[in-house]
């Protein structure tokens, strides 16, 4: 049984083929001003590779911001739209069977999840604010002048705990600045932006209770600077599965083979 | 600190303009009382200059890295032209973002108080809500007849519906941000606001519009919509009584008065001087109390 | 006099909400706080005088954060700052 799912999401569009069980194809592309055009793209793109047709699919499920979007649309024609807590949790399961917390970051928002046997128990979104996801990593990257995928190793070279006093994206760029000018070293400002952050996602995430194991996944997951001080903050060791980003997708995929859950 | 357009090699919008005046004719010789009372706020930082419990002089001009210096400069520009020296002052209370930042100030008010009793000297004892909208926080305070605080709510998290919000917005649309106000109002019909509680997402939500061909103007008003929304929904948490006024360096955006004014059909009551001196006002008059008591004179 | 903590921002409204009519100053709240949200200032703008409760500078533009621990998704919600206050002067708006 071949299935499809599609992970709209509030920055990148994600696509994860699944023929029984196994992944056969992946892919991902920004998603620009026309949101249906960008996900039909990265669609085309991951059936190409996997050298199949939309045909070839039995079931496509959609998940993320903009799923709705590609519900019943060509060429994607999604048959179910699920939320994106859905299908975190479903693919979670699929990667570390023994998942019992799932903590998702995405550039705009940040959920926290409680699984029991592949299903959502409890969960807690942190929604909309651009200090609680990857929006802040981006946008501190812009105020250090420094790439976004160089954030993370930056991080990880400080030992130094500095607290940020800004809870605004807006005013912690000013503060970034201020802390230049105060000759603070890039690396442990980048450690200090990062600290921030995951004292803000632990504290959601308490809000459903921790429990082993504990899962990392969205486009967050793939900065190496995030897993540390978050780690610290929830006293757990965290699982990051390979392809984090993809797993919200993967989860759509496998609820789309297995639609009786 | 008096901006000269040779500072500046390409034009900062979001900059507004540094000033100080001197607005009384009296002779602080002659005067009883000096007291000054010093707002430094986390955009913004003022100065008045009271003879006997009346506005003398002040100034206005942007915080600095080190406020502490910041609180001097400010101070001592204000004195600027009157031949007055801080040494002579009587009283000086501090007050603004954050607990002492005006090191040679007596003592230290809470805003919030500064503020009611500043915008009873500037609007009059009528009042009986306020709401400040600074360059980094917004306050609504509800007070009684004698300027007093009854209630008040703070939104210092955010740069929605503050000052800095609209500096962020200035430079989007590359208009100077003492005109934002005006070019919000040039439309023929109110658009759809756009995030009201980002401005990450607002700017977004911006620069979409701007990329589908909508004119500065009609930009600036789906932005200025959305922080009138959020400013009213703030407000209303406290409650809203007349007589309504605005204080801070936003009130002087006729873009969010008018808007505010139109959501809450309340007109909130034109200033005497300018709104932006409310928590500095109120601190120089707690200065004279303050004095006046410390002497025996109450 | 109602004084109100906190913000709002893109996923909703958070406001800690001190009635310093009510407030004895006792600081059973600060104490009750596992992550010392609260504190005891003098009270500024009553000419009484006194005590009142206030949420600490740090926390105010944090407070959805500072609070969310005692807030679980599931099971009872038992606020120890609102159960320790004996005049019911404290409360959260989320």
């Amino acid at each position: 049984m071949k299935t499809a799912g599609v992970d709209v999401g509030a920055k990148f569009a994600k696509v994860v083929i699944l023929k029984d069980g196994q992944v056969i194809a992946r892919a991902k592309m920004l998603v620009g001003f026309d949101v249906l055009k960008s996900a039909s793209e990265v669609f085309e793109t991951a059936l190409k590779d996997a050298g199949l047709s939309r045909n070839d699919i039995q079931r496509v499920v959609a998940t993320g911001m903009g799923r709705n979007t590609v519900l019943q649309k060509p060429p994607i024609n999604a048959d179910e739209a699920v939320s994106e807590v859905v299908a975190d949790a479903a693919g979670a399961y699929q990667v570390v069977p023994t998942v019992k917390t799932v903590i998702d970051v995405g550039a705009e928002e940040g959920r926290g999840i409680k699984v029991e046997g592949g299903k959502v128990k409890d969960f807690v979104i942190n929604e909309r604010c651009a200090a609680g996801a990857g929006t802040f990593v981006e946008a501190m990257a812009r105020a250090l002048e420094v790439k976004v995928e160089d954030m993370g190793p930056l991080s990880i070279k400080s030992a130094n705990t500095i607290p940020m006093n800004a809870q605004c994206c807006v005013f912690a760029e000013s503060e970034v600045v201020s802390l230049i000018h105060s000759k603070i070293s890039k690396e442990d400002i980048a450690k200090a932006i990062h600290d921030a952050i995951a004292g803000r996602i632990s504290s959601m995430v308490l809000r459903v209770g921790v429990e082993k194991d504990v899962v990392l996944i969205g486009g967050c997951a793939l900065n190496p600077g995030f897993r540390p001080p978050l780690e610290k903050e929830l006293h757990t060791s965290i699982i990051v599965p390979d392809f984090p980003e993809y797993v919200s997708a993967l989860g759509a995929a496998v609820i789309a083979a297995n639609p009786m859950r | 600190m008096k901006m000269t357009q040779a500072e500046v090699k390409t034009q900062e919008y979001w900059r507004w303009p540094e000033y100080r005046r001197t607005v009384s004719e009296k002779d602080w010789r002659n005067a009883s009382i000096l007291t000054a009372g010093v707002d430094i706020g986390s955009v913004g930082s003022k100065a008045t200059i009271l003879v006997d419990g009346e506005l003398y002089a002040y100034s206005v001009m942007r915080t600095g890295g080190v406020s502490q210096d910041t609180a001097v400069k400010v101070t001592t520009w204000a004195l600027e032209g009157t031949d007055l020296e801080i040494g002579k002052l009587h009283y000086i209370v501090g007050t603004g973002y954050g607990r002492v930042n005006v090191p040679f100030a007596k003592k230290t008010i809470t805003e919030i108080a500064c503020h009611a009793r500043g915008a009873h000297y500037i609007y009059g004892p009528t009042v009986r809500t306020v709401l400040d909208i600074g360059g980094q926080d917004c306050k609504a305070i509800r007070c009684d007849e004698k300027g007093k605080v009854l209630s008040f709510l703070m939104n210092d998290k955010c740069a929605a519906g503050t000052g800095r919000g609209l500096e962020v917005f200035a430079d989007l649309i590359s208009v100077p941000i003492q005109e934002l106000g005006k070019v919000s109002l040039n439309v023929d019909q109110e658009p759809s606001p756009v995030s009201n509680t980002c401005v990450i997402f607002a700017k977004a939500e911006s620069l979409a519009l701007l990329r589908q061909g909508w004119p500065k103007e009609r930009v600036a008003a789906a932005y200025h919509a959305a922080m009138a929304d959020r400013i009213v929904d703030l407000l209303t948490r406290v409650g809203i009584e007349k007589d309504f006024v605005i204080t801070g360096g936003v009130a002087k955006n006729t873009g969010i008065v008018q808007r505010l004014e139109r959501i809450l059909k309340i007109k909130p009551l034109e200033p005497k001087m300018d709104p932006i001196l409310a928590g500095a006002l109120g601190a120089g008059l707690f200065a004279k109390a303050l004095y006046e008591k410390e002497q025996g004179l109450r | 006099m109602k004084a109100h903590y906190g913000y709002k921002d893109g996923s909703g409204d958070y406001f800690i909400i001190v009635d310093t009519d009510k407030c004895n100053g006792c600081g059973k709240c600060v104490e009750a706080c596992p992550y010392h949200v609260l504190e005891l200032i003098p009270n500024e703008y009553d000419i009484e005088g006194g005590t009142m409760a206030v949420v600490k500078e740090e926390h105010r533009k944090k407070i959805k954060y500072s609070c969310a621990p005692c807030k679980p998704v599931a099971g009872e919600r038992k606020l120890p700052c609102v159960l320790a206050c004996e005049p019911r002067a404290i409360t959260h708006s989320w």
